[in-house]
């Protein structure tokens, strides 16, 4: 499909069968605009095991310089990360309004 | 054309002897039908299977309503089907039975050219059962010409394999013990 | 060289599937398909046919699994009847907007209720909007034929549509008859490997199969419709090359005898041979009437149809499903919006026919032909006959 916003796309630029040919394309979409909450990370009491990034349904989470992790633009706020900390390392703080 | 209905029973093998006559058929470069009565099949129960065999294209996709010819495998399903009922004034009726034209003519009122041969007996002389499918294509061939004996010998071998020659035997034996009378006015 | 076979129509197809090279078949039995299938898994089984034969517990699985092996790049073939299609309607329209080229044999077939195992149309009309090719046939011949066809339409690069050839049930499907089968260097020149546009490849990857928000789904369904009906000429010329080839020639409307013909029958499938047979009985009596087959059901050709009517007065429009509650039965509500807006359109009389394996002989077309031509002289006092109906 072309680079068109969505909404002035024409049906002839439109691939047979509506397929998507361009790898990745979900990348552009920011569904980290869908939280209300986020997780934060105490980090003196992080044994970076990586269950954090493991669970993570979305790819919400990226390993840190360091062995650390953190939420990137795509976290969505579900909270799995916290629930399964080993450590009890994350918690869920509110957006702020 | 010319129309041929077998009546017989589920499990007598009536629709394996009209694929095998369109087959002989086709074989000759003729063009030909042969199909079920379709429906649940169920052994036992009276069935009906169908042939057409022609020079040209055949065109109809209905069932046989005025044969030409009706086969009866089994001489007790006179009474429940009575097959003769549509058939053509100078049809033939082909029929496995022991009995004598005249005794078939007076038990069953019977007014068509008949072509008779105890099928029963000849199957289990030659082929040592019962089976009398293709032991009636012998009559059949008999009091029609529809298609050369000969013509046969290839469906067989491709249906029935090694079982093949005992069964053509026994559709040549039928042929020569065919006994063919002409109808009454 | 070509060579002539006696076979049952079923078979016929298995071997036409098998000599177009398909590589992948999911299928769940059903009467009266189960022939094509069940010679197929032998085929397989038995190492003529190099395919992967996915076994299923039901039709909805097997037009699913088929979506799968399609995607990956497999020449893919089904085939199914009544309820059986019916239990893959949702599926069947994914399988055209991924313009996934699937071909698959329909045996018509009534739907229950009352079960029945018989033949009619009714099946195909419930798909009737399923957005695949649409192809009706007449006899064993056809049936072959147009099986090899379908996958050089589906295939192209231009087309990428699904295929569905029909064939009427039992009384088609059954038969054993002559026809001619070419060699198979022919077919493999005719049809070379599929080679897809897109295919699942991680190295390569797509998705197929992603939503459509409310901004672009209008877009995607009109790219669609405009795939299907441009189909149109990319059908007539695949017909065309095997016409040259075999010289078996089809069109989407197939005239016979309409030369002069104030009266004109049309019908589909293979009952269109039997009215044939009507047609020239009613001719050597002196009746001027004809008969169009419309044999190309999706895209519907409206053209065609148009040009083929000619100047003849009153078309009889055969259907052999009923539209419950509707103004008219399905091919009957095609043809009459074709002529709708057209001047000096004929006027239209409807039969429905053959219902549920009902019987269909010349005679019966001819007691149309003469009730239709009674009542085209009065005003019309009901929108469509059940033809033989009791009661």
């Amino acid at each position: 499909m072309s680079s068109k916003p969505m909404d002035q796309v024409t049906w002839q630029e439109i691939e047979a069968g509506a397929i998507l040919t361009e790898p990745g394309s979900a990348r552009g979409y920011n569904t980290g605009d869908w939280r209300s909450q986020h997780p934060v990370w105490t980090k003196s009491r992080c044994i970076r095991c990586g269950v954090c990034w493991t669970v993570c349904p979305e790819g919400g989470i990226s390993e840190e310089p360091g062995g650390y992790f953190d939420m990137n633009t795509y976290c969505k706020g579900c909270g799995i990360c916290a629930k399964e900390c080993v450590t009890g390392c994350i918690s869920m703080v509110p957006e702020e309004e | 054309m010319i129309e041929i209905r077998f009546h017989g029973r589920g499990g007598q093998g009536a629709v394996t002897s009209v694929e095998l006559l369109a087959l002989a058929a086709i074989n000759e470069g003729k063009f030909a039908q042969g199909f079920p009565s379709f429906g649940p099949e169920r052994r036992g129960a009276p069935v009906l299977a169908f042939c057409r065999v022609d020079e040209r294209h055949i065109r109809l996709r209905c069932k046989i309503a005025s044969p030409d010819v009706v086969v009866v495998l089994d001489p007790s399903l006179i009474r429940i089907q009575n097959p003769p009922a549509d058939l053509k004034a100078d049809g033939i009726i082909v029929l496995n039975t022991p009995k004598t034209p005249e005794e078939v003519r007076r038990e069953y009122g019977f007014k068509h050219t008949l072509a008779l041969v105890d099928a029963n007996r000849v199957a289990r002389e030659v082929l040592g059962v019962p089976i009398v499918n293709t032991t009636m294509m012998g009559a059949l061939i008999r009091a029609t010409g529809v298609v050369k004996l000969e013509s046969l010998e290839l469906p067989l071998k491709e249906r029935f394999g090694p079982l093949a020659v005992k069964n053509f035997n026994a559709l040549k034996t039928a042929y020569e013990q065919t006994v063919i009378e002409e109808r009454r006015s | 060289m070509a060579h002539r076979v006696g076979m049952e129509v079923s078979i016929a197809i298995s071997h036409a599937v098998q000599m177009c090279r398909a590589e992948a078949i999911a299928a769940y039995p059903i009467t009266p398909q189960t022939h094509i299938v069940e010679h197929l898994s032998s085929m397989v089984a038995n190492g003529e046919l190099d395919a992967e034969f996915v076994n299923v517990e039901s039709e909805h699985s097997a037009i699913s699994t088929c979506i799968g092996m399609s995607a990956t790049g497999a020449r893919t073939y089904t085939a199914t009847s009544s309820q059986g299609l019916a239990l893959m309607n949702e599926i069947l329209y994914i399988v055209s907007a991924l313009r996934l080229p699937i071909v698959m044999t329909v045996a018509n077939r009534a739907l229950s209720g009352p079960l029945s195992i018989w033949n009619d149309h009714s099946d195909i009309m419930g798909a009737r909007d399923i957005g695949w090719i649409q192809i009706f046939v007449e006899n064993g011949q056809e049936a072959f034929d147009h099986s090899v066809m379908a996958f050089k339409i589906a295939e192209n690069h231009q087309v990428l549509m699904p295929t569905i050839i029909n064939l009427d049930g039992f009384i088609l499907s059954h038969v054993v008859e002559a026809m001619e089968f070419p060699d198979q260097e022919l077919v493999d020149k005719f049809l070379p490997s599929y080679h897809p546009r897109f295919q699942l490849d991680p190295d390569n990857p797509v998705t197929m199969g992603a939503f459509a928000m409310p901004e672009v789904y209008t877009e995607v369904k009109m790219g669609h419709q405009m795939a299907l009906t441009g189909a149109y000429e990319h059908i007539l010329k695949v017909w065309k090359e095997w016409g040259d080839l075999t010289g078996r020639r089809y069109q989407p409307v197939e005239k016979y005898r309409t030369e002069g013909a104030k009266i004109l029958l049309l019908t589909m499938g293979c009952l269109s041979e039997v009215a044939e047979v009507a047609v020239d009985e009613m001719r050597e009596a002196g009746l001027e009437v004809g008969l169009l087959k419309l044999r190309m059901w999706r895209p519907f050709p409206f053209a065609d149809l148009r040009n083929a009517v000619g100047s003849a007065k009153l078309l009889i429009v055969c259907d052999r499903a009923l539209s419950l509650g509707g103004a008219a039965p399905p091919v009957l509500a095609e043809v009459r919006s074709a002529f709708y807006a057209m001047r000096g359109r004929p006027q239209t009389a409807s039969f429905v026919i053959g219902l549920g394996g009902r019987d269909v002989t010349p005679g019966d077309f001819k007691n149309i032909v003469a009730q239709a031509q009674e009542e085209a002289q009065h005003k019309p006092t009901q929108e469509y006959h059940i033809f033989g109906v009791r009661g």
